[in-house]
């Protein structure tokens, strides 16, 4: 559990130093496209002047002043499958960003959307020594906590308390310098595979960065995609991606849920692909013009130009009906819909007080997709997209890049996690220099 | 081969390498970003004109090639001055002014201080006040002021002309020269031309026969008329004293007798002096009329 600590408290104090030089790199690796954007911190406060949140919902820390967009290459359902591929595409976003920056950036937080997250659900109960909650009572109930067998190979990638009880009190956000006698918290694990961390932290290495901090999509989408009473009273956040569809439940501002499907838009291009016999681009670019999931009367009659360019005049001239592209389509999005249904079933989503479910991510644009969701998730299911940010293209205000803007409020404003209160004294191993200093600071 | 060079074309890839991209960060670094935009430019420029100033001819050349410009600038006609005009001054003081300022045209007028000739302009006595300047035309123009005399003045070293405040004119070689000028004299006097003009204006009644004014004792004056008359005027007030003299001689023909001296000092005690002639008369006479009283 040390090693843990040690590293993400590594990422923690690169951020710290991130913040203070004002200039931080955003990444998203996603399975078609990677997006990166320099953020610059200005230090100005999260509020306006008459303490409201104003129209940018008060994310007014940070500034986007550096946006690029690239092709992704090497990256299947959101992990890391040809390195030398993702780190070449990785450049060229970054460098395309620092670019439009004209500043150099040295540390990136990233966010992947694959490796097979899983959540946990932990808690712990301990008496209090004294009264009153303090800060060293909740890092010892944290550290309380049971934390179950993850399996070897993986590791955990978010560890958030996101309720403490006292005595028979619950749902407290913040319990320091409450009095009672004991103290319970619950806490929401992600846990990633290890492997997919460590190919992605090669790639970011080999592009003469340092990792501030690492986060899965399905979270940061889910922060800048679900408006703030959503996040309050628990919402579904579905981001639809090229290579995989993450979910993740919020309840509370806090997310308490975190699940990633590996199926995505791509799959709908390869089936328009293999279904008509077209390139993949054809396929894609058929997919983003003329795709659907409803079809009418007037789609069979409108036909469509399906192109391709191997010289063979027939070939060439083939075209099918909005009615056919539809009708393959819809299947391929109706399974992936169907498969967050469980998902979300399975993580009793339909026990939740609220119903919300927001659509986001870059395949949620098909077109009549709502109509198809609502019938398959339940009445309550809205498109999303990414909250306001200052500075940010218009370019990339699409919902494809909610995870991007999620990840840079992430940035700007850190949750708590497991690792950033302090280590009690008795976890520390022993004959550790830093427990002699503790030690001797706690007494003296 | 072929196949090689059929497969690059098609996979075009828009990465950068390696080394662009490593390249493209250190250019963008903030340090090495200020040093390219200033430090460098700034070198290059300080150390390429060391260089070439390091050589003695070439900074020779340098300093000639700048005189060279300066002078084909400021010799062109559009600004050489090749007259003087002088306005308001007599023919001698034009010639004294062209004495004093020594020009010789044609000259540029960024050799010209006309500040300076101004200056000396003014310094001549006979000038009140000067403005020089350059007309278009290459005409330098010098109006001047020139001081009025107001009286003649004799001095042991002979006369000169004051003008109202008292400053020297000019000297001048007899009295004949400047006839219409009052006549003033004695230590001092020029320091009061004003009261002497004052007393000139007052003793107009007296016409021809006032001859001049003589400060005595650098304080007060007298009136000097013909036939060796003198009228003393007290230190104060010396322009009333004069006039009541005016008014006796109107009234009594004062002036017209046999008097010597009119002693105005003590205004309530005026004493006549009679020559010594009209004394014995006035003897003689009052032994006529009768011994004693």
């Amino acid at each position: 559990m040390t090693d843990l600590y040690q590293a993400q408290r590594t990422m923690r104090s690169m951020r710290q130093q991130a913040l203070q030089r004002g200039v931080v790199a955003i990444l998203d690796v996603g399975s078609s496209k990677i997006a990166c954007l320099v953020l610059r911190f200005d230090g100005t406060g999260r509020l306006s002047e008459d303490t409201s949140i104003g129209s940018l919902a008060g994310q007014t820390g940070f500034r986007v002043i550096g946006a690029a967009t690239t092709r992704s290459r090497g990256v299947k359902f959101g992990e890391v499958t040809a390195m030398a591929e993702t780190e070449r595409a990785i450049r060229t976003a970054l460098q395309a960003a620092q670019k439009m920056a004209e500043i150099r950036v040295d540390h990136v937080i990233v966010s992947f959307s694959g490796a097979n997250p899983r959540s946990y659900g932990l808690d712990a109960q301990v008496d209090l020594e004294g009264q009153v909650v303090t800060e060293a009572e909740i890092a010892r109930v944290m550290a309380d906590c049971d934390v179950p067998e993850y399996g070897a190979g993986r590791e955990v990638l978010h560890a958030q308390p996101v309720n403490f009880a006292l005595d028979n009190r619950s749902g407290l956000g913040d319990p320091r310098g409450q009095l009672g006698q004991t103290l319970s918290v619950d806490m929401h694990m992600l846990t990633v595979d290890e492997a997919a961390i460590q190919n992605l932290v090669h790639c970011i290495k080999r592009c003469d960065l340092e990792l501030a901090g690492i986060a899965s999509s399905a979270y940061v989408s889910g922060i800048s995609a679900l408006v703030e009473d959503e996040q309050e009273l628990g919402a579904a956040c579905i981001d639809m991606g090229g290579g995989s569809t993450s979910i993740s439940i919020f309840m509370k501002k806090h997310m308490i849920f975190a699940d990633s499907i590996r199926m995505g838009g791509d799959h709908v291009t390869s089936d328009i692909s293999m279904g008509l016999g077209v390139p993949m681009p054809n396929a894609e670019r058929i997919k983003t013009f003329c795709g659907g999931v409803h079809a009418t009367g007037v789609d069979d009659r409108d036909m469509i130009d399906i192109g391709g360019d191997t010289g063979d005049w027939e070939h060439d001239r083939r075209t099918v009906s909005r009615a056919e592209l539809i009708g393959i389509m819809r299947p391929r999005v109706e399974e992936i819909l169907e498969e967050v249904r469980s998902r979300l079933d399975a993580a009793g989503f339909d026990q939740l007080p609220s119903q919300q479910i927001v659509l986001t991510g870059g395949a949620s644009q098909i077109m009549g997709l709502d109509g198809l969701a609502s019938r398959i998730l339940g009445q309550r299911v809205r498109l999303g997209r990414p909250l306001r940010v200052h500075g940010l293209p218009q370019s990339a205000t699409g919902p494809g890049f909610a995870s991007a803007v999620g990840l840079s409020l992430f940035a700007a404003h850190p949750q708590d996690e497991w690792w950033d209160f302090e280590i009690p004294n008795d976890r520390y191993p022993a004959k550790s220099f830093k427990r002699a200093v503790r030690w001797f600071r706690d007494n003296w | 081969m072929q196949q090689m060079k059929q497969a690059k074309s098609a996979a075009y890839d828009p990465s950068p390498s390696r080394l662009s991209y490593r390249l493209q960060r250190w250019m963008l670094t903030p340090g090495i970003r200020m040093g390219l935009r200033i430090i460098v430019p700034f070198g290059l420029t300080l150390a390429i004109v060391s260089i070439f100033l390091s050589d003695e001819r070439r900074r020779d050349a340098l300093n000639q090639f700048v005189v060279e410009l300066r002078a084909s600038i400021q010799e062109r006609p559009e600004f050489m001055v090749s007259l003087m005009a002088i306005d308001g001054a007599g023919l001698n003081l034009a010639q004294d002014i062209r004495e004093v300022v020594p020009l010789d045209f044609p000259i540029s007028s960024f050799d010209l201080e006309l500040e300076q000739i101004r200056q000396v302009v003014t310094g001549l006595d006979p000038v009140k006040a000067a403005s020089v300047r350059i007309r278009p035309g290459g005409l330098l123009q010098i109006d001047v002021t020139e001081r009025r005399p107001a009286v003649v003045w004799r001095t042991r070293d002979g006369l000169a002309m004051l003008d109202r405040d008292g400053v020297h004119v000019d000297d001048i070689d007899s009295r004949s020269a400047q006839p219409d000028l009052p006549l003033i004299a004695g230590a001092g006097a020029d320091k009061h031309v004003a009261q002497a003009l004052q007393l000139m204006a007052s003793a107009q009644p007296l016409g021809k026969r006032l001859r001049g004014f003589v400060r005595v004792g650098m304080r007060r004056w007298d009136v000097v008329l013909d036939r060796g008359q003198r009228i003393l005027l007290p230190g104060d007030y010396p322009v009333r004293a004069l006039e009541r003299v005016i008014v006796l001689n109107q009234g009594n023909d004062l002036l017209e007798r046999d008097v010597v001296v009119v002693d105005m000092r003590l205004g309530e005690r005026p004493t006549l002096r009679m020559s010594s002639a009209a004394l014995e008369d006035w003897w003689r006479i009052r032994k006529i009329n009768g011994d004693g009283q």
